[in-house]
């Protein structure tokens, strides 16, 4: 599969408010995980991380669109994006991956296993979509109104397990909203050489509507998820969100052996940059200056206790 | 008389009546079917909503439980047969089993995994096993297996009701038509319960005194001792038979006061040789009462090998009363 730059739609006027608040939360997923890597580098954390750079517009789009109050995430090893977008809880996830008390789990989860309200991650591959068509059964029954939103990456695409899952799902009508990163790479893989066919076309097989988007434009991402959890809510059984975009950073901490003209061309459709210009000059300025500020200070502060 | 199986379909119609989080997933389950082994047959009717027939997807069943256990319901899961438990295992293992510690007990995970184990019929090798041993110690799983001395359909009730983590209970395909004991037969039955109410069924085939033998075993596996225990006690051998009904974790305590007792100990189940539940029970015994037995532990079990459809193969390599029979002579030597 090939990504294809597209360029964003200019927001309407009514939509600057809205494309503030996901620019926001983008810079805070950039911030986060570009200090957790700095950490490592530093040899300040121990562990691992996959981070989701390149992917922000993603997290931010989708997690945006629901509704946290009622709404669960299954989230997956590249998690911390679709955290911060929850709950915003910057300090809880790095003390986390910290190993520290302070941590939304004590510690004991760390990177990969992040639970917080009704968000839950896991570092098994496709193993949360079952659990994803469970939490939805639970809501649908409890007549809650909540939905269960699952991320899985293209390279996950290869777990069997979510093909029983996205059957359940939809045989019984249940209120999932399947979010698929394509990413373009399985840790060192290129997806070519892992999944035959059409990756996307999968889910339609089991009458599971699926919408491809530009996954590296924030408006077009919130856009279809807010769209997909409508129908959800309606009652229309589940839904996928194809989301096409491109992993900046390495699989884990440096393990990164692609051609680094490959990564070089794809900074160019970098989507907080894409949010960025979308925005007054100024205003992205002084969010980049304050998030920063805010996740140097949580750092400093975890590093010196 | 109440069957092992008349039991079971109680003690689920009991829980699904009491709570209307109960809910059931599995294949065939829904009635007129209700089930391979007809555990489930009238449930479906009686709550039709809650009574699932699902796709054949063990892993996905098992996991949907999981997910409806995160969010307060109680699910009840059938594995149609026990061997397809491979199937469910990373859900088991990785993600039921997993949450309410690595999340820092933020969450629990109410359900059980029914499903029958066990040979004897005729199955074949993938439809007659007792792969408990998969899942013995898994942290944060109880494997409940009770006999026809327990009240299954009771035990059964209070791991639906009452559970607060994964529960994997497991029946036996050959005590489903059996009658419940009755404690006042040949037999006594006593029950004690171990620190967290599990009860354990204490078998005696004598009336006062100590035993000569202390036999440990669990789930099927009774119903080869009971015969055994009459033949003894007309030869005046005191036998002492501990079936607990929570096999993992263990319930030391009460085993390790029972092997004291005899000093000769057997431990028997259907499972396949080695690396089996009978090496945990032998080698907490002797982490406790080293130098007291007057034997080593004598372990029995089926053969490690496959278990062949025909009758010849089952003979061969399941467990039966002679081979528990042997150990239980050996040791009184």
């Amino acid at each position: 599969m090939t990504h294809q730059k597209r360029l964003s739609v200019v927001p309407a006027p009514h939509d600057e408010a809205r494309l503030e608040a996901l620019f926001r939360t983008m810079t805070l997923i950039r911030t986060v995980e570009r200090k957790l890597l700095d950490l490592f580098a530093s040899g300040k954390l121990r562990g691992t991380v996959h981070t989701c750079l390149g992917q922000e517009a993603i997290a931010a789009g989708v997690v945006g669109a629901l509704d946290p109050a009622r709404d669960a995430v299954c989230s997956n090893h590249r998690g911390h994006g679709h955290f911060l977008a929850y709950c915003g809880d910057s300090r809880g996830l790095i003390a986390e991956i910290m190993g520290r008390p302070e941590g939304v789990c004590r510690g004991l989860g760390g990177s990969q296993h992040l639970q917080a309200g009704n968000f839950y991650s896991n570092g098994i591959l496709g193993g949360m979509s079952p659990v994803a068509v469970g939490i939805a059964m639970a809501e649908k029954e409890k007549g809650s109104g909540g939905i269960c939103t699952v991320f899985h990456g293209d390279g996950a695409m290869g777990e069997g397990a979510i093909y029983e899952a996205m059957n359940v799902a939809a045989l019984w009508k249940l209120p999932v909203l399947w979010a698929i990163e394509a990413n373009q790479w399985a840790q060192s893989t290129p997806i070519a050489a892992e999944q035959a066919g059409d990756l996307a076309d999968r889910a339609r097989t089991f009458g599971v509507g699926v919408d491809i988007v530009d996954g590296n434009d924030v408006l077009a991402v919130n856009d279809a998820a807010r769209a997909a959890v409508e129908t959800l809510r309606a009652g229309h059984g589940p839904r996928l969100l194809f989301l096409q975009t491109y992993r900046l950073g390495p699989h884990s901490k440096g393990d990164d052996d692609r051609d680094p003209a490959e990564i070089e061309r794809h900074w160019a459709d970098d989507p907080v940059a894409r949010a960025a210009g979308l925005l007054d000059s100024l205003l992205t300025a002084d969010i980049d200056q304050a998030v920063s500020a805010d996740i140097d200070a949580i750092v400093d502060g975890l590093l010196a206790a | 008389m109440t069957t092992y199986l008349e039991s079971l379909r109680s003690g689920l119609h009991r829980a699904m009546s009491s709570d209307e989080r109960v809910y059931m997933f599995g294949e065939d389950i829904a009635d007129p079917y209700g089930g391979a082994f007809k555990v489930s047959k009238g449930l479906g009717t009686a709550f039709p909503n809650r009574v699932r027939s699902t796709p054949i997807s063990e892993a996905a069943i098992t996991g949907i439980a999981t997910g409806m256990a995160l969010r307060g319901m109680r699910p009840v899961v059938e594995i149609m047969f026990g061997d397809f438990l491979t199937l469910c295992a990373d859900q088991i293992v990785n993600h039921a089993t997993k949450f309410r510690g690595m999340f820092a007990d933020q969450v629990s995970v109410p359900m059980v995994l029914r499903t029958p184990m066990g040979g004897g019929r005729g199955y074949g090798a993938t439809h007659s096993q007792s792969l408990e041993k998969i899942f013995l110690g898994t942290p944060g799983l109880n494997i409940v297996a009770p006999s026809h001395a327990h009240d299954p359909g009771a035990l059964l009730a209070k791991a639906i009701l009452e559970g607060r983590d994964p529960i994997l209970f497991l029946e036996h395909k050959m005590l489903y038509p059996a009658d419940l004991l009755d404690p006042r037969g040949p037999v006594s039955v006593e029950t004690v319960d171990d620190g967290e109410r599990w009860p354990t069924a204490l078998l005696r085939n004598f009336d006062s005194g100590m035993p000569d033998v202390t036999v440990i075993a669990y789930g099927g596996t009774a119903r080869l001792i009971l015969p055994l225990m009459e033949e003894f006690a007309a030869e005046e051998i005191a036998i002492l038979t501990v079936l607990p009904s929570r096999i993992s974790p263990l319930p030391e305590d009460t085993l390790v006061e029972a092997a004291r007792r005899s000093g000769r100990v057997v431990v028997a189940e259907e499972g396949t040789g080695g690396f089996n539940w009978g090496s945990e029970v032998a080698a907490t015994l002797n982490d406790r009462l080293f130098g007291q037995l007057h034997k080593p532990v004598r372990r029995v079990s089926s053969a490690a090998a496959i278990i062949g459809a025909s009758a010849e193969s089952e003979g061969d390599v399941l467990i039966d009363e002679a081979d528990i029979e042997d150990a239980i002579m050996e040791v009184l030597q």
